[in-house]
């Protein structure tokens, strides 16, 4: 078990803007519980599907993971070296090892920029090789992505691409740096359906040749399910049951786990569904429910449930659960 | 010939927005059309050496003030000028003093905006303050303020336009970085282990430049008219120099006594000018700005 | 006599490059009391057909030519004035954006009384508001919110109201554009289970439109796949999901991941949508299509009927 990323008790809280009559009438603070005690490990070579949402905090996690946030408390340790450290060059120069697939291809390359010349500047702007290698580093990544022959990419505009293309060109942005842990944050949202699959095999095709580890964010359970080893379901702010991805959407043990999978349509007019939806809607972040977060909406929960705040536990080994009554236990 | 050329392709590279102009629908014919007036007008000034019939400071070449004739197509002022030689020649001030005033407006306004904008806290709200201060003051009337201060003069002209024109230009600018600082491909930036700088200046700086064009150009129309203004109330110029503003000043003395030719045709051409300049502003700012359309 | 008769609907989009056919001769019907799901991906001419049955195609989109009946009403060739007594009253349209579609200033009271009164400017607004108060309730919305503005009401609460102010005047057909693509997995479960709710109460008859082929197979008697404009394919949902004809229905099923098929592989269509401005000769999707063959690419292929299911595939057409 080779633990290449491991969170510690990672808190993430926004504060809230107020208007200047609220500011001068009270002194009390809101915040944002984005992120609220989350604790995981990532093993090397591994693909953990962060999954929830919105306001789970999930994408908020993705992005503390690469310290593009700076945490509220709670250290993440990546191979062993405490992010919180790295400031200034060093952080610049480590930034290497670790890189983002964004969700909308569209607004995550600059307009301005050329493709070929986008790519390029991950080597430019960390000094990799000289100019020329540089170019042709590019252009075997471009290949390497589908974008084949590269000169018919190179030197087109963003805008003069198909969404699925300008996704290639993102992930060859992320991939030519060879990072170690590749953060993919709702990698094919934006995407055409038909075309989704064909990106989800170049990430795995990418993962075994450059032994990749990922953390993939999404609310699209099934595709989660493709294409994930563990899963780690959140729930406001907080992790609510994780384990390898057959245990958790197999046989799952939180009850919101078990309404996630039974709102997901099923593309087949046969299927029987057992549809366990629960009422009303995701609570604000703001102001998270007292005790167990999901209790409002919980067809299971009991009086101990809006009293005392469930933990993230071992029910089995590898298997974590934050229930008071988690089923198939 | 092959310079315009390039120039061309360069401006285009710069904005790419600006292909297939004819193509763009009414902003694209706005811009056409503006930039050919002006490019008309500043043709005709810079000839105006060689076209023109008089010199056009020359006094008493022609009886005082006659209406258009043969000799004198646009008639002669109450100095016996011909006027045609000073419409030919009476932008040149005018078009100098709105260069000179967006160059200094880049130069100033457009890196106190990037900064202020990216950099964030007591910076911008220090720079926000001082030019919101400034923004507050009705144009014109700083305008002339400052240039009584200053003195007579193209450059003193120039920098009292500025001075009231920057804080437009930092607004504008620091909205957009704003914006785009939030944008997924400034956070990529960040990622790839790009420093401030370069972040700024290669990936924020590119895509603000559009709104920076649409703004220079309103300028160059507001400055041709407060340049006018300032000649008209009598701050700017030394006499003797041809300029429309001038001419309008004396133009407006001579109505009454039915010259009205003296005043129409200088005052024909600020217009054009300064509509030549709003329409590309205007058309530019659509383009850049595009109401979205499937 | 069906409800909703469309007939070789053309409409097109004055662009700058070409005039881009949206939707290209496509022909439908709707019984009374049934639902179809319209399913395509973006750019298909969906959302384009679904607008234009009550004549709202935003310039520069235009009905070229075809017919529209609804009832008796000739939708493309009536008056303004008819028109506007078909929307909302005949027909109630949910738009894709709830948090837009809402004017932020105006209390949701006020949008059912604005509503209401257009249509039935007799009734006062005190039972108009009492009208939009037993649909909120309905549902599952507290009624007293009807005082409430839209900024105050969550993703999936706005959606209700939309859909409660589609209702408000007893449409004889509800078309839903994309209703659930901004929400939430299991608000969008949520209200996926109160429209087939409403379905069976009020005898709705309902035109889904959305790219995610899951909640049409539990929602839509029919399903009607489109393709760069055209009709690929109109069948019985049984029958399309089961046996799918068109090898681009074939091939969109294949691409989207079914949580209940256990070691399912995906695959993918290679390619992209064809540019509408400059459309490959022949069948729209050959160039993307396996089992093309010389007469694809020549010919455009008709829809034929084949035991209930339309086709507009050259591999069912063997003249």
């Amino acid at each position: 078990m080779d633990n290449l990323l491991t969170v510690t008790n990672l808190k993430k809280y926004f504060p809230v803007e107020k208007g200047f009559l609220d500011r001068l009438l009270t002194s009390q603070k809101s915040f944002v519980h984005a992120v609220d005690d989350v604790s995981f490990s990532v093993n090397r070579g591994d693909i953990l599907g962060l999954v929830g949402e919105s306001g789970s905090g999930k994408s908020t996690t993705g992005r503390l993971c690469l310290k593009l946030i700076e945490p509220t408390t709670g250290s993440i340790m990546f191979e062993g070296v405490d992010l919180a450290k790295l400031h200034g060059e060093d952080l610049r120069r480590f930034r290497k090892n670790m890189q983002l697939i964004f969700q909308d291809p569209m607004s995550s390359l600059s307009p301005r920029i050329r493709v070929g010349d986008a790519v390029k500047h991950a080597l430019s702007f960390q000094g990799v090789g000289t100019a020329s290698e540089q170019t042709e580093r590019t252009r075997a990544i471009l290949e390497r992505v589908g974008l084949k022959p590269w000169s018919n990419f190179y030197d087109r505009y963003p805008h003069q691409l198909s969404g699925g293309q300008r996704q290639r060109v993102v992930i060859a942005r992320a991939l030519v740096l060879n990072p170690k842990f590749v953060v993919a944050d709702e990698p094919i949202a934006m995407v055409d359906v038909s075309v989704r699959a064909q990106i989800l095999e170049l990430m795995l095709e990418l993962k075994k040749e450059f032994d990749l580890t990922y953390l993939f964010i999404t609310h699209d359970l099934a595709m989660a399910n493709y294409v994930c080893h563990s899963i780690a379901i959140m729930y406001l702010g907080k992790i609510v049951e994780a384990g390898s991805k057959e245990d958790v959407f197999g046989r799952p043990l939180h009850p919101y786990t078990l309404a996630l999978l039974s709102s997901i349509p099923v593309p087949d007019p046969k299927a029987k569904l057992q549809r366990i939806i629960p009422k009303g809607e995701i609570p604000s972040p703001i102001n998270p429910p007292k005790g167990c977060r999901f209790h409002p909406r919980c067809p299971y929960a009991q009086d101990i449930c809006s009293e005392r705040e469930p933990q993230l536990e071992e029910i089995k080994p590898q298997r974590y659960a934050a229930c008071f009554f988690p089923r198939h236990s | 010939m092959k310079n315009e050329k390039l120039q061309g392709r360069i401006v285009v590279q710069l904005l790419p927005q600006l292909r297939n102009l004819r193509q763009r629908g009414l902003a694209g014919w706005a811009i056409l059309i503006g930039a050919a007036i002006v490019a008309a007008m500043a043709i005709m000034t810079v000839a105006s050496p060689w076209i023109r019939p008089y010199d056009p400071i020359l006094i008493n070449v022609g009886p005082i003030l006659s209406p258009p004739s043969a000799q004198f197509p646009l008639g002669t002022n109450h100095l016996g000028q011909d006027m045609l030689s000073r419409v030919y020649s009476g932008g040149a001030i005018m078009f100098q003093v709105a260069v000179l005033s967006v160059i200094v407006c880049l130069v100033v306004g457009v890196p106190i905006g990037l900064f202020a904008s990216y950099l964030g806290g007591y910076t911008d709200k220090v720079a926000s303050l001082v030019m919101d201060s400034i923004y507050a003051f009705p144009g014109l009337v700083l305008a002339i303020a400052i240039a009584a201060m200053l003195g007579p003069g193209v450059v003193n002209m120039a920098l009292s336009i500025a001075v009231v024109y920057v804080p437009s230009y930092f607004r504008i600018i620091r909205s957009q970085v704003l914006t785009i600082k939030e944008l997924p491909y400034v956070e990529a930036a960040t990622i790839m282990g790009a420093k401030s700088r370069t972040t700024l200046f290669r990936y924020i700086l590119p895509n603000v430049i559009p709104s920076i064009v649409a703004v220079a150009t309103i300028n160059f129309a507001d400055a041709v008219l407060t340049s006018a203004g300032l000649t008209f109330v009598g701050l700017g110029l030394p006499v003797s120099t041809p300029d429309w503003g001038w001419d309008l000043t004396y133009g407006r003395r001579l109505l009454p006594s039915g010259a009205w030719w003296v005043i129409a045709f200088p005052g024909l051409m600020v217009v054009l000018l300064a509509l030549g300049f709003t329409m590309m502003g205007e058309g530019l700012s659509e383009l850049f700005n595009p109401r979205l359309q499937k | 006599m069906p409800l909703l008769d469309i007939e070789s609907l053309v409409v097109e989009y004055h662009t700058l490059r070409a005039n881009v056919k949206a939707v290209d001769r496509v022909s439908l019907s709707m019984e009374k009391g049934h639902t179809l799901g319209l399913v395509g991906e973006s750019g298909c001419g969906k959302s384009t057909l679904g607008l234009s049955t009550i004549r709202l195609v935003p310039p520069p989109g235009k009905i070229a030519s075809g017919h529209i009946v609804l009832g008796e009403t000739d939708i493309i060739n009536c008056s303004d004035e008819d028109i506007r007594k078909v929307r909302g009253k005949r027909v109630g349209y949910i738009f894709q954006d709830p948090m837009t579609s809402l004017n932020p200033v105006k209390r949701i009271g006020a949008h059912f009384v604005e509503m209401i009164h257009t249509h039935e400017p007799e009734v006062s607004e005190q039972d108009a508001l009492k009208r939009g108060k037993d649909v909120l309730e309905r549902l599952g919305i507290l009624p007293e919110r009807i005082d409430d503005f839209p900024h105050q009401f969550s993703g999936g609460m706005r959606q209700r109201v939309m859909i409660g102010l589609a209702l408000a005047l007893g449409p004889d057909l509800l078309i839903a554009d994309e209703p659930t693509t901004s929400l939430d997995v299991i608000v969008e479960a949520q209200i996926i289970e109160l429209l087939k709710e409403l379905k069976k109460s009020l005898k709705l008859t309902l035109i889904l439109i959305t790219h995610n082929i899951g909640i049409v197979a539990e929602t839509a008697d029919r399903v009607a796949v489109m393709y760069a404009g055209r009709l690929a394919e109109l069948g019985l949902t049984d029958d399309l999901f089961e046996k799918p004809m068109h090898p681009y229905t074939q091939a969109l099923l294949n691409s989207v991941p079914n949580i209940t098929k256990k070691g399912q592989v995906l695959s993918w269509i290679p390619g992209a949508p064809p540019d509408l401005a400059e459309p490959p000769p022949g069948c729209l999707y050959h160039p993307r299509c396996p089992h093309a063959f010389d007469r694809c690419k020549k010919e455009e292929p008709s829809l034929t009927k084949h035991n209930g299911t339309y086709v507009a595939c050259h591999l069912y057409d063997r003249r």
